[in-house]
């Protein structure tokens, strides 16, 4: 399994990626193994507005469904519409073609609460 | 007589046997986990245990009588034909749990992806659901959809949908998060009042609930209304009780319903004292995961074989947990086998014809009734297999008397709306034959204008 | 000349059939209806033209014969407790007897209508209130309604009564509390009653201790969801104390049960402190599930409870049985009418037929039965919970999982020797869970041939693991692509097919 140390990563296991004043944000490749065959993203509208921590949509697999929170205070301003008709990125190349949105950060000194590559790895230890 | 044991098969050796294995005396020590003063020492009171014989006579003196009627108001007595109830006996369908495990239960996956198909058609629809208990449950869980999609708080029911239906509805719904606004009928035609709907429409309202035919068997123009809710963004939920009259009318979707929920219990099945009936449920595809119950769909095997698996079940209760998209679980799975089979023999245009020849009879009745004085026809708006009768007298008083008749003769309107005090619904169905609709009317005249006996009093 | 279509194939009595829309042709019937003895008359003369539909665009047009056969085929490819041993745990799937069958097909029940007047349905009446009358002393409680249509509408029209009950005193109680061995729809239940679930989790005995209990409880808790036996078929012994825990906050203890096939006639829910049941009449009172449904969930409460039933309710009075709408303080209708009574009629008979006696030896039996399950099954199979069972047990694939075999595989292997599998990866708590219920109506004989089927199976995992993975193999369809049944849903047929011959 892979954690690229270029990204930073939320405790709900999504990654980060810090662009500057925007950031692009998908869910980790532990988060894709756990959920197996991802079938069906509902991600929000362009331009809706989120806390951090809030409820912005789903990743559906066969089995179950996961809630997208928000890793950080922003603004959606792209979001990834290959996954419509592809769902399967998200397991294939979570990093890359299976990216979910891209955010304006409302303040950058968000990112600091989020966590490394290695400190998230930390927190993949504890939980299994 | 122990003649239960015939469902138990265990012989006293096996349970000597059996005992033994598993290390206890007795069968009393197996509940040993229950603590002792919460075991029971006396028998429960129950009557039987009684032998087949004597349970079928107990329950041959529980029958109900059952004379000619024109009764209808979401049930409906249409003719079954025999194929449907041998087909629905057969034991491999009704004696199978919900098909967890598809390889073994293809016949019910495959009849139900046959049943979404046959409702999708006859609603005009893009998706349906396996099911749901019944068109008053499927209603009610059509306006928590909407709720769900629009995230409004207002819905507008119109006040001429099935009474009890509406009151399912008030019953689902949380009033913290939406409230229901009644919309009048038209006094004189029967119809949802167009012009209190329009004016009741904002961008508050997530949803319009019409029934067509509505519960005075009025045809509504679900056209007009439909325009008018996707004009303010909300969405057009049509509700049916009488799914035979989709036989010659335009079906909801081809009108702009975004969800269609209704019952199915014309399509083959019993009227049973009013259940188990079958909640019919489709929607648009773009709500797909929105939708609740059951769904079917195809896919293939590992050897590229067709087959038939259920889906989409990450919506639902045993998954989802507490953010299902509803907790319905056991569905009314059998009545919709019922119904495919029911549909599969009508076909095209058996269901055309049975439609047709429902409209025939009732308007046979109309005609029969406006030409007896005391009643008259109270809505002037077409109709399809049912229509109000306004009567002079009370209908109870005069339903009791064609009762004396040997028929039940309509349904007593003021229990449900009482300014409709002076009102029968009159439901006639291809089972009613002439001559019994011709009795009806006799009865009806009879009643209503009844010959001057020489020993009455003038007047 | 005939043209070939498809691939024709020997496939001996596994009949290939294809859907009901790929069949037939323009002109072919499969109806009788009534002679017309009225004028025919056109829709058009009556209803506006742009109300009316054209045709029923795909409809079927098949024969008689079509038709029969292909529902054949179809209920050929399923599989019954008619067919076999259906082990299904927490469905309670035991034999449906036939005679129930026929009481629901007699006429003055099938054909009667619900709106007939109540004086010419006093037997039907007096049916239903009887069965209440029996339910209520079979669960200890003090009212009970038919009126749900199936387990999980029972269990939110009895959350929606605690909510009722509440805010009929001011009170806004907005939580629920739900162990995690209890049934999944008890979470969404409570979610769509709009309580915020709280998760207990079970003690290392599989039950819930009071003591978590008590940490959760407060005076915003409505009530406790429990299932009893719970779904790892274990009694929840402490439920007496948990239920005075709950009391003394003022909730209600709610109990699911689907279980109660364990314990009729030898302890009473009411008396264990719960004030509201539901109950599945398709489970423990023998009515057939139909594949999914129709089944009954009547509810059975105390009655500080009994003012907020749904209505109407059942009657008795001088001069007869009477519906009573009028009870101001009640949660309002579930269902257009009162109950599934084709299915509560089943339920009816099957109880007469059983009587006090004959239901106290079933639940025996179901309980015999399961212990010399697990018995048989305890050196082959993990089981987490090594204690005595009710009415069923649950084992997992622990010992099979180094041979990289799972549960699944031994579910779908277990059909190759022609079971039903156990239900599978529930509850969530064991990891991996095969969970077995095999009822009162099974036989000795039958679960010792299931006993050893398993151990077959287990040695199998052993030395030919490929035979569990690439099981079933002697069936209709092979293992079925869920995830693209997913990916791209097909609901419905759409006539684009271009292989309708397989």
């Amino acid at each position: 399994m892979e954690f690229p140390e270029n990204l930073l990563y939320s405790e709900d296991h999504e990654w980060v990626r810090n662009e500057g004043s925007f950031v692009t944000i998908g869910i980790t490749d532990y988060a894709q193994s756990q959920l197996k065959d991802i079938v069906y993203v509902d991600l929000p509208e362009i331009g809706s507005e989120f806390q951090k921590g809030g409820d912005m949509g789903v990743v559906e697999s066969v089995k179950t469904v996961a809630d997208i929170f928000s890793p950080v205070a922003g603004k959606v301003i792209e979001k990834n519409l290959e996954l419509k008709d592809h769902p399967e990125f998200i397991n294939t190349d979570p990093y890359g073609t299976g990216w979910l949105l891209r955010m304006e950060l409302k303040e950058k000194e968000e990112l600091k609460g989020l966590l490394s590559s290695k400190a998230y790895q930390g927190t993949l230890s504890e939980e299994t | 007589m122990e003649d239960y044991l015939r469902y138990i098969p265990h012989t006293e050796e096996d349970v000597r046997k059996m005992l033994q294995a598993i290390g206890v005396k007795r069968v009393e020590d197996l509940f040993e986990t229950i603590p002792a003063e919460f075991r029971l020492s006396r028998p429960l009171n129950l009557p039987g245990p009684l032998s087949e014989p004597n349970l079928l006579r107990h329950l041959q003196g529980l029958e109900s009588q059952r004379p000619p009627h024109f009764l209808g108001g979401g049930a409906y007595q249409h003719h079954i034909p025999a194929v449907v109830s041998h087909l629905a006996s057969r034991s491999e369908f009704y004696t199978a749990y919900t098909p967890y495990q598809a390889e073994i239960s293809q016949g019910t996956l495959q009849a139900v992806f046959e049943f979404q198909t046959l409702m999708c058609q006859l609603t005009g629809m893009e998706v349906s659901n396996g099911s749901m208990y019944d068109g008053a449950s499927s209603l009610a869980e059509a306006v928590l959809m909407a709720h769900r999609i629009t995230r409004r708080k207002k819905v507008l029911v119109s006040q001429a949908i099935h009474p009890e239906y509406r009151k399912v509805i008030q019953t689902y719904i949380d009033p913290e998060e939406q409230e229901i606004l009644l919309i009048p009928y038209q006094k004189g035609e029967g119809r949802t009042d167009e012009d209190v709907l329009v004016k009741s429409l904002d961008q508050e309202v997530s949803a319009v609930v019409v029934q067509n035919p509505n519960f005075f068997g009025v045809v509504e123009d679900l056209q007009t209304i439909a325009e008018r809710v996707h004009q303010e963004g909300g969405l057009m939920i049509a509700g049916f009780n009488e799914a035979i009259a989709y036989g010659i009318l335009r079906s909801p979707g081809a009108l702009g319903a975004d969800i269609v929920a209704g019952e199915g219990q014309s399509l083959g099945i019993p009227l049973s004292f009013g259940g188990p009936y079958l909640g019919i449920f489709t929607t648009r595809e773009q709500f797909i995961r929105n939708m609740p119950g059951r769904l079917v769909g195809e896919t293939v095997d590992l050897e590229g074989k067709r087959g038939f698996v259920l889906t989409l079940a990450a919506r639902e209760q045993h998954i989802r947990r507490e953010k299902a998209t509803s907790n319905i679980c056991t569905n009314e799975g059998l009545c919709a086998l019922m119904a495919t089979i029911f549909l599969s023999c009508i076909g095209k245009h058996g269901l055309r014809e049975l439609a047709l020849m429902n409209l025939s009879k009732a308007e046979y009745a109309k005609k029969a009734a406006s030409r007896i004085g005391g009643c008259r026809v109270a809505f002037s708006s077409p109709t399809f297999n049912e229509f109000v009768l306004e009567v002079d007298g009370a209908p109870e008083k005069i339903l009791e008397r064609m009762r004396t008749e040997g028929l039940l003769g309509g349904l007593d309107l003021s229990r449900f709306y009482p300014e409709l005090d002076h009102h029968l619904v009159v439901t006639v169905t291809e089972m009613n034959t002439k001559e019994e609709i011709d009795h009806w009317a006799e009865a009806l005249e009879k009643v209503l204008n009844p010959p001057l006996s020489p020993f009455s009093k003038g007047g | 000349m005939v043209k070939a279509m498809g691939k024709i194939k020997d496939n001996g009595l596994i009949q290939d059939e294809p859907l009901i829309f790929e069949q037939g042709g323009e002109g072919r019937k499969g109806y009788s209806l009534p002679e017309w003895d009225v004028e025919e008359l056109e829709a058009k003369q009556f209803i506006p033209l742009h109300l009316l539909r054209e045709g029923l665009d795909g409809f079927p047009q098949l024969s008689e014969i079509d038709v029969v056969r292909h529902f054949t085929r179809l209920s050929q490819w399923n599989y019954g407790i008619d067919s076999g041993f259906y082990p299904l745990g927490s469905c309670t799937m035991k034999y449906n007897p036939k005679i129930n069958e026929e009481a629901a097909r007699m006429k003055g029940f099938a054909s009667i209508h619900p709106y007939q007047p109540e004086s010419l349905v006093q037997g039907i009446l007096r049916l239903m209130y009887e069965l209440e009358g029996y339910l209520a002393e079979i669960t200890g409680m003090d009212h009970v309604t038919l009126q749900p249509a199936a387990g999980a509408h029972g269990e939110l029209t009895g959350m929606m009564m605690i909510r009722a009950f509440f805010e009929g005193r001011g009170e806004k109680r907005r939580r629920a509390l739900v162990p995690d061995t209890a049934h999944g729809t008890n979470c969404s239940t409570s979610a769509v009653a709009s309580y915020q679930m709280t998760e207990i989790k079970s003690n290392e005995r599989g039950v819930i201790s009071p003591r978590k209990v008590a940490e959760q409880m407060d005076e915003n808790v409505a009530a406790i969801m429990v299932t009893n036996p719970n779904t790892l078929g274990l009694f929840e012994e402490h439920l007496p104390e948990i239920a005075e825990i709950v009391h003394s906050k003022g909730g209600f203890v709610y109990c699911d049960g689907a279980n109660l096939n364990a314990l009729m006639g030898i302890a009473k829910l009411g008396d264990l402190g719960v004030d509201m049941v539901h109950l599945n009449l398709h489970k423990t009172f023998s009515t057939p599930h139909g594949g999914g449904g129709p089944g009954s969930g009547p509810l059975a409460v105390k009655k500080e409870l009994s003012p907020f039933l749904p209505i109407p309710v059942i009657e008795k009075e001088e001069g007869g049985y009477r519906f009573n709408d009028n009870r101001p303080r009640s949660i309002g209708r579930m269902k257009a009418f009162y109950g599934n009574f084709g299915v509560i009629l089943r339920a009816y008979a099957y109880l007469l037929s059983m009587g006090a006696e004959g239901l106290k030896r079933a639940s025996e039996m179901a309980v015999l039965n399961a212990n010399y399950l697990m018995m048989g099954l305890k050196g082959s199979y993990y089981l987490p919970y090594d204690r005595p069972c009710m009415h069923e047990c649950v084992f997992t694939d622990r010992y099979q999982e180094k041979h990289h075999v799972s549960t699944l595989d031994i579910a779908k292997r277990l059909i190759d020797y022609g079971y039903h599998p156990p239900t599978i990866y529930f509850p969530l708590v064991v990891k991996g869970a095969l969970m077995m219920e095999p009822t009162e109506t099974e036989s000795k004989e039958g679960i010792d041939r299931f006993i050893e089927t398993m151990i077959v199976i287990a040695k199998e995992a052993e030395e030919n693991p490929d035979l569990l993975r690439q099981a079933p193999r002697k069936v209709k369809v092979r293992r079925l692509d869920e995830v693209m049944a997913a990916r791209k849903p097909k609901l419905k047929w759409t006539g684009d097919r271009e292989d309708n011959n397989q």
